[in-house]
């Protein structure tokens, strides 16, 4: 095969270039990990990229998988080649229209990077659950374990389809498949024109719905027919597979890949087999290959096609001297009987009659490892008597006991293979260069060349681990490197975080980023890693990168010199020929971004050898630091026997029985891991400080507090402890300090760009100012441990909560989020937990919000000193209002039913007691105060009466203290997928309270267009621009009259935002806040210059400031109420400091400059819509 | 009837008002209305160096700086993304203004340093400008950095300009040299076919109350014509370069000035802002009727004049003047 022809892609990747190419609609939806396929597809189609008919298809965002898959349905029924890429809920929420295309018979292909379903937690790893839970559908599935057949099957689903009239679902796997880079053979155009037939294609245009040739379709059935009609289709069925085979045999003439319904793989006369599909069959591939290599009489039987399962070629696949089958199933299916795959085995061996053992077994849910030690395992397991069934094989189920051992020893990687691992930050990055050293192994060499990329779970300082293996061979093992000879360490202090070494074979490299001379560098290695080093005989290369890239002017991107570091030791290349290679690939990458960035990464690939040493560890003594323990003593149990195994990465060894059983956590966990992950960190200076707390407001982790006390508590004070006294006569005799968590700040800068008070001798010192944290760390945290358990908080009773210092004296109970650095959402959450979070119950609508706010490890919703706090869940992306309605119809539920009860109680509680239960206000902090003592006093009075009424009192008497309902999302959810629902709660008049984190796109999922993304900005689906102007939310809830509505922007008016969060609280009926959050999809310079494109954008009209109340309309007031000025700022201003914006002036300036007079005209419109609006009288309605 | 016509670096204008680079000038219909209104010749709008290279690099690096981070948002933009630049916008506009006007069209390229940004006077002259002027801008905070080295930075993007255009340059120039005569001297060695004296640059304001820095755009008077007119004066006739004078022009009076002290054009920009485009009509006509008046009949009769050269005082534009002056 000519070397030219291949390229290195992934699954996703793989995929799209051939759906693009054989449809004509393509209706898309994000959804992790599919959405690159149609954002590809767009990118295809917006630069003009033509199908095999010659003409571009149609992509089309739609507002949820629902509509994307009602979309396609109609794009089918009216004739059009139509497909869609979607996973996990998203597949669900296509499941109707499936039937329903199915059931029409109707020729399409889904492309499902199969992932797992939301069960006790949501996941976007892969598995089978999606795919699985969509198997009655009607669909054919066909299962693809490699990028190279996600390629190659995604055409051939595409002809089977035509000419079977059964639609297809073409999955693989989420992830392992979908993210894998892999050299692959790519189709060629005139193999695809060859497995298309044009004459089917025409046959499914005709059967399109058509007046000129009128049918209809979609009717209803009674009991008399539908059960014929549904029978109808058995015949297309029958047919599927053999269709599938014909037009695998056609591929393989075309292309030399020869699939089946099922491959076998092993000795002809095997007597243990494991059966399974998706990219574990590639680990069991190898693995058997290497286990008949030893003389083991085993096979794997992958399964291609799953649906309509063929059981006479299954059964004919078999060997006949099969005595045992192992069956994996990569989904979860409680209660069954087994697997769905299990059974399919077991129902087509007794529909044979072929007596063979049969055991299921399940494994790799959520992108759960799957190594070639589980699939001995597994085969060890068959070799027993008794072979366990229904087991578990990758984790330890000491619950009930399904697991099955596995010696994790057991290692099938050849020495010929080189077996690398990178371990880098996010933003150094590690992982851009590393795909550029696929690419460049994989295109300019004989080499196959495989990548992997783990990400972190937070969204600050995430840590990035690269897998990737070059060879002579074709690379099956779809499993991370578990016996690595090359290790880059790219950021020191994970040396201490981290045990690296574990996946180093004995002999392997080991590249080491230190910002440390050569002779200190082996001293600062912790002692623990020093050893492993001298018992693994690792051959320690030091470089500095950081020195060399500054030298450079690459700043702290250092992933050049550490991928020239790579090539130079590893010898993949030849050293001259690397060097060559990456220059290519740096001309190749930044070659747009202008000269100077070239020549700045050719200079640090230049520099870079001359840096780079290897350190003899001969005579070498262990004399590093020791490591400190995951998590303080002082943690809770859970948190040192549970989190800490997952902060550590070494999740995968915790038991089935030390997990929660419903999916129910403890809250307030991050702040037992410290991720010290700011290079800088804000110093306070009292003497300059006007004590005005918006360095506080503005924090996005919760990580800047301030106190006021009463000087006693400073006796026992750390020395050089910080404090002045406080400011207002309020606080007359009290001292005030600003404190910050030195080791939970991200070191985003937000707050001193915020802080408005200056040295008047020397302006460039504000009250605040970033310095380095290494050197004050200890004595900061000291400090902090002092502020947080030391000093009081101020009593909640007293604080003015109408200013935006009073806010702040309350605690946050959300905080140190793994949210990008500067985020633009989480100052506003953290207001919420701060206002309303001891009475708060949150619905929390899937995206960014759910992620920094409840992905594993750690969570940042909190609790104060008397253990309240937030309580917090998830239920999908597109159902949270209705979700946190449901919370409210429950307290509203046990709300009455608990007066009903105070009023049954009356005698024994005492009218005192019992009126103030009822009656009492509940507005201010003092309020709950009291009412928390009246229930307190209620269970006294109740405590031995054990009456089935008196007992359910006491059961719900906590409801008596008013919650607080949010329902909390992006804009994604509010304006999108979630809106209809949003829309109907809104309506209902409840008293919920809705907080959207409006970013202007999908965030979460990579900067997708949504309804909320303002003209003229480039986003995902919108590569030239949005041409439409942002929908307005506010406006649209307005039009209910008995909604509160606020637009915000805390950057513009933090008192505002303030004001607006507790009168929306205060509203008994539904409220909205619709809160501008900048973003890193913005692709804002600096993100600490979140706040002030908030202004910007306030000053210049691109977003308002209101509030709408609908009490001031019984007064006869108007009920809206402008808050921001007439724009003064020209919009350009605000726009042009965004890459979203800027973007499009370099790419198509016409274009931008026709979408900037369009964006100037809606800000002058929605002015005077306001305006006017506003303006109206309402002094009729005065009392009615 | 007096001659208006006057030759600036080889290229015959039909009057000495030639409108500097301005915001007015990126505008194709101002363009069209300042012809119509008799400029000489008209310089566009600054393409600036941090245009052509660290926007690109700006976009890059904030581009670059937030993918691969997180697994659900490895990139946060579409991959079409092409840097093609809004310096594209600059050579459609001098193609336009020269489809739209006969005036000659400068192309005005704003920077400092040598490097791959001069490939726009390239670009210029094959978009179909007819001159292009270099405004060299550098302010040298550093004191590491000399006067020699400043200098030399200056000579050597204009070499670098030289080398690659055929169509005559110019070289706007800052006041703040050390020896501006010799600067001159050697700019015309490295092949400047044009000084124009001098830049005006925006002076940062303070505000006192917010203990910060804020731009400001404050016109010129003719006050701050002394200046550019003393050096016009002092190089004319030791230099052999075209002379423009900008900075301070605001009157008919001020362009005879000018003109008298051996400026070839006079550059205008805040009578055009504050009076609109129209005001160089006047400005013709009542330069007409000046030089009429006094007996020129065309700009060759009055060029230099009161140069340093010819002025029957040189001392004036010497320290001589200074001490005069304090002396009364």
């Amino acid at each position: 095969m000519a070397k030219h022809q291949m390229v290195t892609i992934d699954g996703n990747s793989a995929v799209t270039l051939v759906a693009h190419k054989v449809n004509e609609v393509i209706a898309i939806y994000p959804i992790t990990p599919s959405s690159s396929m149609g954002e590809m597809s767009d990118e295809l189609s917006a630069k003009g990229s033509k199908n095999i008919w010659g003409t571009v298809p149609l992509v089309a965002e739609m507002q949820s998988e629902g509509g994307a898959a009602g979309a396609v349905h109609g794009a089918l029924q009216t004739g059009a080649l139509t497909t869609t890429f979607t996973a996990s809920q998203g597949l669900l929420l296509m499941l109707p229209n499936m039937f329903k295309i199915a059931g029409e018979l109707t020729s399409t292909v889904f492309h499902v990077s199969a992932r797992s379903l939301a069960a006790q937690a949501l996941s976007i790893f892969g598995d089978h659950s999606d795919v699985m839970a969509a198997r009655s559908t009607g669909f054919a599935f066909l299962a693809s374990n490699s990028v190279q057949e996600a390629h190659d099957f995604a055409l051939i689903a595409q002809a089977a389809t035509l000419e079977a009239r059964v639609p297809f679902c073409h999955f693989f796997d989420g992830f392992r498949t979908s993210h894998e880079i892999n050299k692959i053979e790519p189709l060629a155009d005139e193999d695809i024109r060859a497995m298309i037939n044009d004459d089917l294609v025409r046959i499914h245009r005709a059967r399109a719905l058509n007046p000129d040739k009128p049918v209809m379709r979609g009717t209803a059935q009674n009991p008399d027919t539908y059960f014929q009609g549904r029978e109808t289709v058995n015949p297309f069925y029958l047919q599927t597979p053999g269709i599938v085979q014909a037009q695998m045999d056609k591929f393989a003439e075309l292309t030399g890949r020869h699939y089946h319904l099922f491959d076998y793989v092993g000795v002809p006369d095997a007597e243990r087999v494991i059966v399974m599909m998706g990219s574990g069959a590639e680990v069991a591939h190898e693995t058997v290959e290497y286990l008949v290599a030893q003389g083991e009489k085993v096979g794997v039987l992958k399964v291609r096609l799953f649906r309509p399962f063929n059981v006479v070629d299954f059964v004919a696949a078999l060997p006949e001297s099969v005595k045992v089958i192992a069956v994996l199933d990569r989904t979860k299916e409680p209660g069954a009987a087994g697997e769905p795959l299990y059974q399919d085995v077991i129902t087509a061996l007794a529909e044979v009659g072929r007596a063979v053992k049969v055991v299921g077994g399940r494994y790799g849910l959520s992108s759960k490892e799957f190594t070639p030690a589980m699939v001995k395992g597994v085969f060890d397991e068959l070799k027993k008597d008794a072979p366990k069934n229904h087991f578990t094989v990758g984790i330890n189920d000491d619950v009930t006991h399904t697991s099955i051992a596995c010696d994790s020893a057991f290692n099938i990687e050849k020495p010929d293979v080189v077996r690398a691992m990178f371990y880098g930050l996010g933003s150094d990055g590690t992982v851009g260069a590393n795909k550029n050293s696929i690419k460049i192994i994989g295109e300019e060499t004989d080499n196959f060349a495989q990548g992997y990329f783990q990400y972190d779970s937070k969204k600050s300082g995430a840590v990035t681990v690269s897998h990737l293996r070059f060879g002579p061979r074709p690379i099956r093992q779809t499993c991370q490197i578990t016996k690595a000879n090359f290790i880059g360490c790219h950021q020191f202090v994970f040396l201490e975080q981290f045990d690296m070494l574990a996946n180093a074979e004995d002999g392997a490299v080991f590249l080491l980023n230190s910002p440390f001379s050569l002779e200190e560098t082996w001293n600062l290695i912790p002692a623990r890693v020093q050893q492993q080093m001298l018992d693994k005989k690792i051959r320690l290369y030091v470089i500095d990168a950081y020195k060399v890239a500054d030298e450079a002017g690459l700043g702290g991107r250092i992933n050049t010199i550490m991928q020239t570091c790579f090539f130079a030791i590893s010898g993949v290349l030849p050293r001259d020929e690397a060097i060559d290679a990456i220059k290519h690939a740096i001309k190749k990458s930044y070659g747009s971004k202008g000269d100077k960035v070239v020549q700045m990464n050719y200079a640090a690939v230049d520099h870079t050898l001359a840096h780079l040493h290897q350190v003899p560890l001969e005579g070498k003594v262990v004399n590093g630091p020791a490591l400190k323990p995951v998590v303080p003593d002082a943690a809770p149990d859970f948190v040192k026997e549970v989190t800490a195994m997952m902060i550590a990465r070494k999740g995968d060894e915790i038991p089935v029985s030390k997990m929660p059983v419903d999916g129910t956590y403890p809250t307030a966990t991050t702040q037992w891991e410290k991720r010290n992950i700011a290079m800088e960190i804000p110093v306070w200076e009292p003497d300059i400080c006007i004590q005005c707390a918006k360095c506080a407001m503005a924090c996005p982790h919760a990580v800047i507090r301030l106190k006021i006390y009463d000087p006693e508590y400073l006796e026992n004070a750390p020395e050089g402890f910080r404090h002045t006294d406080a400011k207002g006569k309020e606080f007359a005799g009290k001292l005030f300090t600003i404190q910050v968590s030195p080791e939970d700040c991200t070191g985003c800068g937000l707050c001193v760009e915020t802080c408005p008070a200056k040295d008047k001798t020397d302006p460039s010192r504000k009250a605040i100012n970033m310095t380095p944290q290494p050197p004050i760390r200890e004595r900061e945290s000291g400090y902090w441990e002092y502020f947080l358990n030391v000093l009081p908080d101020y009593n909640r009773t007293e604080v003015n909560l109408k200013t935006v210092k009073g806010s702040q004296l309350l605690r946050p109970l959300f905080e140190f989020s793994g949210a990008c650095a500067g985020c633009g959402e989480t100052p506003y959450v953290r207001l919420l937990s701060q206002l309303f979070g001891d009475r708060a119950v949150i619905a929390n609508a899937t995206g960014c919000s759910s992620i920094y706010g409840g992905n594993m490890p750690t969570t940042p919703w909190a609790q104060n000193q008397d253990g309240r706090g937030p309580v917090w869940s998830n239920s999908l992306f597109e159902d949270n209002a209705e979700f946190g309605y449901g919370f409210r119809l429950t307290l509203d539920k046990q709300v009455e039913y608990a007066r009903e009860l105070v009023q049954r109680f009356r005698g024994k509680l005492g009218n005192e007691l019992a009126d103030g239960l009822l009656n009492a206000a509940q507005l201010e902090e003092a309020d709950y105060a009291a009412q928390r003592e009246r229930v307190a006093q209620l269970r006294i009075r109740l405590a031995d009466d054990h009456s089935p009424a008196a007992m359910d009192l006491l059961s719900l008497a906590d409801v008596l203290v008013r919650r607080s309902v949010w329902i909390l999302g992006g804009d994604g959810w509010a304006y999108d997928i979630g809106y209809g629902g949003l829309d109907h709660v809104l309506a209902q008049g409840r008293n919920v309270n809705v907080l959207v984190l409006d970013t202007q796109v999908y965030s979460n999922t990579g900067g997708q267009m949504s309804k909320a993304t303002p003209r003229a900005a480039v986003a995902k689906f919108a590569a030239a621009g949005r041409p439409l102007a942002k929908k307005d939310l506010g406006l649209i809830a307005m039009t209910y009259g008995n909604i509160y509505v606020a637009q915000i922007a805390m950057g513009a008016n933090d008192t505002q935002s303030l004001r607006a969060f507790r009168e929306a609280e205060s509203y008994e009926g539904s409220s909205l806040i619709i809160a501008y959050s900048h973003c890193i999809a913005h692709g804002m310079p600096q993100m600490n210059m979140g706040f002030k494109q908030q202004q910007l954008a306030v000053e210049s009209g691109a977003w308002m400031l209101y509030r709408y109340d609908p009490r001031l309309t019984a007064q006869g007031k108007n009920p809206l109420q402008l808050d921001s000025r007439e724009p003064k700022v020209d919009i350009a201003d605000y726009m042009y400091n965004e890459v979203r914006f800027r973007t499009l002036r370099q790419s198509d300036p016409d274009r931008a400059a026709e979408l900037l007079l369009l964006a100037r005209g809606d800000a002058r419109s929605r002015w005077n819509h306001f305006k006017q609006l506003s303006e109206l009288d309402y002094s009729v309605l005065a009392g009615k | 009837m007096v001659a208006l016509t006057t030759t600036y670096m080889g290229l015959k204008l039909r009057s000495p008002i030639v409108p500097s680079a301005s915001p007015l000038t990126r505008d194709l219909e101002s363009i069209r209305a300042m012809a119509a209104a008799g400029a000489g010749a008209i310089t566009l709008h600054s393409l600036f160096e941090e245009q052509i290279e660290h926007e690109v690099q700006l976009l890059g690096a904030v581009l670059d700086g937030s993918e691969n981070i997180y697994s659900e948002s490895l990139d946060f933009f579409p991959k079409l993304t092409e840097f093609r630049r809004d310096e594209r916008d600059y050579l459609k506009l001098i193609e336009a203004a020269k489809a739209a006007v006969d005036t000659p069209i400068i192309a005005s390229l704003n920077g400092y340093s040598a490097g791959g940004w001069t490939r726009y006077a390239r670009l210029s002259q094959e978009a179909g400008a007819d001159a292009v002027e270099l405004n060299i801008y550098y302010i040298p905070t550093n004191p590491r950095v000399s006067s020699a080295i400043v200098e030399d930075m200056v000579v050597d993007v204009l070499r670098e300009v030289k080398a690659q255009v055929q169509i005559p340059v110019a070289v706007k120039l800052s006041p703040y040299f050390s020896a501006m005569a010799y600067m001159a001297k050697r700019l015309e060695e490295a092949g400047a076919d044009g000084l124009v004296l001098f830049n005006r640059f925006y002076q940062p304001d303070l505000d006192i109350k917010a203990l910060e820095t804020k731009r400001t755009l404050t016109l010129s008077t003719s006050a701050e014509m002394l200046l550019p007119l003393r050096w016009v004066a002092i190089l004319y006739g030791q230099v052999q370069t075209s002379l423009a004078l900008t900075t301070g022009v605001h009157t008919a009076e001020d362009v005879m000035k000018a003109l008298m002290t051996g400026a070839d054009v006079a550059n205008v920009c805040s009578v055009l802002l504050r009076e609109g485009i129209g005001k160089i009509t006047e400005l013709i006509s009542e330069l007409s009727i000046m030089m009429s008046a006094r007996g020129y009949n065309s700009i060759a009769d009055l060029k230099g004049v009161l140069s340093h050269e010819h002025t029957p005082h040189p001392e004036a534009f010497e320290r001589a003047n200074y001490v005069k002056l304090i002396g009364q």
